[in-house]
């Protein structure tokens, strides 16, 4: 509990975590009130979510990237093991943290764009009643939580901002939809991929195409695919903390 | 107390510390000496758990730096002023790592009243100067109010008052029991500071004595001669003492008797004598004389 609030402390005294937020926030909700401006007619559901797990999503993991990136840049990573030698709860204490945050601002930017879906256009039947429809929503909290666990673990790998960064927006923003583009395997191989998985598990089948993963052949179920997503995340996260551990700080 | 045993620190090839094995007594400011790139950062580094020894063992009261319940009640280090967030207040850098050892917040205040820096303990660490950053950093290794106290090149950049303070800080820190090592690459700012010194070149132990017998044995004291018959006064002196030429004076640097001597050796041998000058030796040539071999990057 202690190293919990060590980090929170960390976290919450530098600037750039409520800059991500509020952009995370600006950007995800953002996006859905143009949709929702844009739109004639009924606003579907499933356009409320594409501007928190398509593009706000990016920011909170650069974010998450950021909070260990930084104590690497400055140095505060010797400090934050001299006062833990214990670096694996150390920084295993901070992934809790930020992935905590990342989660809960998946959840204010999900439902932000819902209630202004419906603010925008009232008539809309956004009324969230299946089990499907609540996964296509409140999920959003849960792969940012675990997207950032990701972030936290490439973080700690490269040390540096620009390389974890990059590595994190290529590879969610665009590697994984390219690969669906070699033919024939392309397909088989996304259906193994993490971040497509995670848009498996927010997707509501046929009302959500555009998250789903078009063609892909999904060997598991929706929770399936978040456990194979939270899988990844902890697996990297464990490499990561092996390195650590070696690694002269 | 810190015990080091046969410490070796290897990157490939280079062997930045190379079997060193020393003791650091409490009660006292020890100085750990040598030259640029010696090893003495990485040797701290090392007693601090950061970095991994490649051979040998390094312990604090028995313990390894990692085996310590909230180290920083046990050990205070100050390696690196600028090991902080630049847009993190003095406070809250100090919250956090008092945070992370169950040290009460209330210290938090104590030690910025102590080095002097509550009037700005609000403000970002960024925008401190060299001397204040030095200051927070010394804030911080004192925050669990340590035994063992740890200073990798504290005075470094610093201006005369802030020298002075460390300087003070130090010996008071000493004398209230603590251990308290320090090091530097300059031997005239140790004399001052420590008690003892531990000197390292090139990664190995060169001297662990006490400052006084170290500056003792160092530095000796010479003559400078000068006279017109400087070749046959040197045949005559070489009898009885080590004699060096100072080509840019001219002169002869006689070891080993004393000046009396030297003048009545020259009258007994009828030698006019131009000048017969007692020298003190100075504390840097005598540390450059042990140091030379092990200086890594040498101007020529």
């Amino acid at each position: 509990m202690t190293l919990l609030a060590v980090e929170r402390i960390k976290l919450f005294s530098t600037r750039s975590p409520y800059w991500c937020s509020a952009l995370a926030i600006v950007m995800g909700i953002g996006l859905t009130a143009i949709f929702a401006a844009a739109t004639d007619g009924p606003v579907p559901l499933g356009l409320t979510q594409i501007g928190s797990s398509q593009l706000a999503i990016a920011v909170v993991l650069v974010m998450a990237a950021i909070a260990v990136t930084t104590e690497y840049r400055f140095n505060t990573i010797r400090s934050t093991f001299l006062a833990v030698p214990n670096r694996t709860s150390a920084l295993v204490a901070k992934t809790v943290v930020v992935a905590f945050i990342a989660g809960l601002l998946g959840e204010i930017i999900a439902f932000g764009s819902w209630g202004v879906a419906k603010v925008i256009s009232p008539s809309s039947d956004l009324a969230i009643n299946t089990s499907a429809e609540w996964r296509h929503v409140a999920g959003v909290g849960l792969v940012y939580a675990i997207g950032a666990v990701i972030a936290v673990a490439i973080g700690i790998l490269v040390r540096q901002t620009a390389g974890a960064v990059a590595i994190l927006l290529v590879w969610q923003m665009l590697a994984e939809s390219l690969i669906g583009i070699i033919p024939k395997a392309g397909v088989k191989i996304q259906a193994w991929l993490p971040f497509i998985n995670a848009n498996h598990f927010l997707s509501m089948g046929s009302d959500s195409p555009e998250m789903g993963g078009t063609g892909v052949d999904f060997k598991l179920s929706e929770w399936g695919s978040l456990g194979y997503f939270a899988g990844v995340a902890v697996a990297l996260l464990v490499v990561a903390l092996v390195v650590a551990k070696r690694r002269d700080a | 107390m810190i015990e080091a045993v046969r410490l070796s620190k290897h990157y490939g090839r280079t062997k930045a510390v190379d079997e060193l094995s020393f003791t650091v007594r409490p009660g006292r400011v020890t100085g750990f000496l040598g030259p640029n790139g010696a090893g003495k950062s990485t040797t701290m580094r090392m007693i601090l758990g950061l970095d991994t020894p490649t051979g040998g063992d390094v312990r604090i009261d028995g313990q390894h730096y990692a085996q310590l319940k909230r180290p920083l009640t046990k050990v205070g280090a100050l390696l690196d002023a600028k090991w902080v967030h630049p847009n993190r207040s003095a406070r809250s850098h100090l919250k956090w790592l008092a945070a992370s050892n169950s040290i009460p917040s209330s210290r938090v205040g104590e030690v910025l009243e102590i080095v002097g820096l509550s009037e700005v303990a609000h403000k970002n660490a960024g925008g401190f100067s060299l001397g204040m950053s030095q200051r927070l950093g010394i804030a911080g290794a004192l925050l669990g109010d340590p035994e063992v106290l740890l200073f990798d090149e504290p005075v470094n950049g610093l201006d005369p008052e802030g020298i002075l303070w460390i300087r003070q800080f130090m010996h008071r820190l000493a004398d209230e029991g603590r251990t308290v090592f320090v090091s530097s690459h300059l031997l005239s700012e140790m004399s001052q500071t420590a008690q003892d010194l531990i000197v390292i070149g090139k990664g190995q132990l060169i001297a662990q004595t006490s400052t006084e017998q170290f500056i003792a044995d160092a530095t000796q004291d010479t003559v400078r001669v000068r006279s017109p018959h400087a070749a046959k006064l040197r045949e005559i002196l070489a009898a009885h003492a080590t004699v060096t030429d100072d080509s840019v004076s001219g002169s002869l640097v006689v070891q080993g008797i004393s000046a009396q001597q030297i003048g009545e050796l020259a009258a007994e041998n009828q030698v006019v004598l131009h000048e017969l000058s007692p020298q003190r030796g100075s504390l840097e040539e005598a540390f450059m004389q042990l140091t030379r071999e092990s200086v890594e990057y040498q101007a020529h």
